[in-house]
C-alpha cells in the first residue's frame, strides 16, 4: 500500500451514528434467521435418522422434538424460515429491478416482518392439527 | 514503501475478475428459485408426518413423495447454506479465520446432507416394517 498522508480524519462509513432504517434492519436479519433455521432444520435431521434407525431411538428424538421446547424451537425456526423465504424473494425483485426505491424498501421490509409472522401461524396450525 | 496506488493494487481482484462472483452469485439465484418450490412441499411433509407413531412414519418416508421433497430441500438448502454463508463469512472474517470457517461451513453442510440422504434411503429402500414388529422391539 501506498504511504499517503491521510491525517487523522474520521474513516467512512461511520454507521453507528444513523438509526438503522427498516431496508437494512430486516437485510442483517435476512442473514441472522439463515443461521438461526438450522436448529430447527437439525431437530428435523435427527428425527428422520432416528426414524430410521429403530423404534428406541425415535422413542427419544420424538419425546424431544414434540416436548414444548422442541416446539418452540420448531416454531421459531419456522418463523426464521418464512422470514428467510420472503427475504428471498424481495432479493430476487432487486435482481429484476424492483423495490428499489427507499418507500418501496421500506414497505417490503414491513411485509416481510408480518408476512413471517402470519406464514408461522399457519405453520403452527398446520403442526398441531 | 511500494510504487503502487492501493486502487492499483486492488484492480482485478474483485468478483467479477479472476474469481467467481457471478457463478457464485447465479447459483444462489437458482437453488433459491428452487427453494421457494421446496420449502411449502417441505412444510407440508413434516406437518403431516409429526406426530405418527414410528412405523407411521417409517412407512411415510418410504413413498416417493415425502422421501423426494425432503431429499431435495434438505440438498438444495444445504448448498444453499453453504453459498450463502460463504458470503457472510467472506464480509467479517479475512486470512486464516476466513478460510477455517469456508472449510467448516462446507464440511458442516456436507455432513447434513449425508446424513439426510442415509435416513431416506434407509427407510425408503428397506421392506415396510408391520406395526406388530415395531411394538415387539420396543
Amino acid at each position: 500500500m501506498a504511504d499517503i498522508p491521510r491525517g487523522n480524519r474520521p474513516l467512512s462509513p461511520h454507521l453507528t451514528v444513523y438509526r438503522l432504517p427498516m431496508a437494512a434492519i430486516t437485510s442483517i436479519m435476512t442473514r441472522i434467521t439463515g443461521q438461526a433455521m438450522l436448529a430447527g432444520l437439525l431437530l428435523i435431521v435427527w428425527w428422520l435418522v432416528a426414524a430410521a434407525t429403530g423404534p428406541r431411538a425415535f422413542a427419544t428424538a420424538d419425546w424431544v422434538v414434540r416436548s414444548w421446547i422442541g416446539y418452540l424451537v420448531l416454531f421459531g425456526s419456522a418463523w426464521a424460515l418464512w422470514f428467510h423465504f420472503l427475504s428471498g424473494i424481495r432479493h430476487l425483485c432487486y435482481d429484476a429491478g424492483l423495490l428499489l426505491t427507499r418507500d418501496d424498501a421500506q414497505r417490503a421490509s414491513w411485509v416481510l416482518i408480518i408476512g413471517s409472522v402470519v406464514l408461522t401461524l399457519i405453520t403452527a396450525i398446520l403442526f398441531v392439527f | 514503501m511500494r510504487y503502487i496506488t492501493p486502487r492499483k493494487a486492488a484492480r482485478g481482484l474483485g468478483a467479477a475478475g479472476p474469481s467467481t462472483g457471478t457463478a457464485q452469485h447465479w447459483s444462489m439465484t437458482v437453488s433459491s428459485v428452487a427453494l421457494l418450490i421446496l420449502t411449502p412441499a417441505f412444510i407440508f411433509v413434516v406437518a403431516s408426518a409429526l406426530g405418527l407413531p414410528h412405523h407411521a412414519v417409517f412407512a411415510y418416508f418410504s413413498r416417493p413423495y415425502p422421501a423426494i421433497v425432503t431429499a431435495l430441500f434438505l440438498i438444495v438448502g444445504m448448498l444453499h447454506y453453504i453459498n450463502g454463508t460463504r458470503i457472510m463469512i467472506d464480509d467479517y472474517a479475512d486470512h486464516t479465520e476466513r478460510r477455517v470457517a469456508i472449510l467448516a461451513s462446507q464440511l458442516f453442510g456436507w455432513a447434513v446432507i449425508a446424513v439426510v440422504v442415509y435416513a431416506l434411503a434407509r427407510m425408503a429402500l428397506s421392506p415396510v416394517v408391520a406395526p406388530v414388529a415395531a411394538v415387539v422391539v420396543n
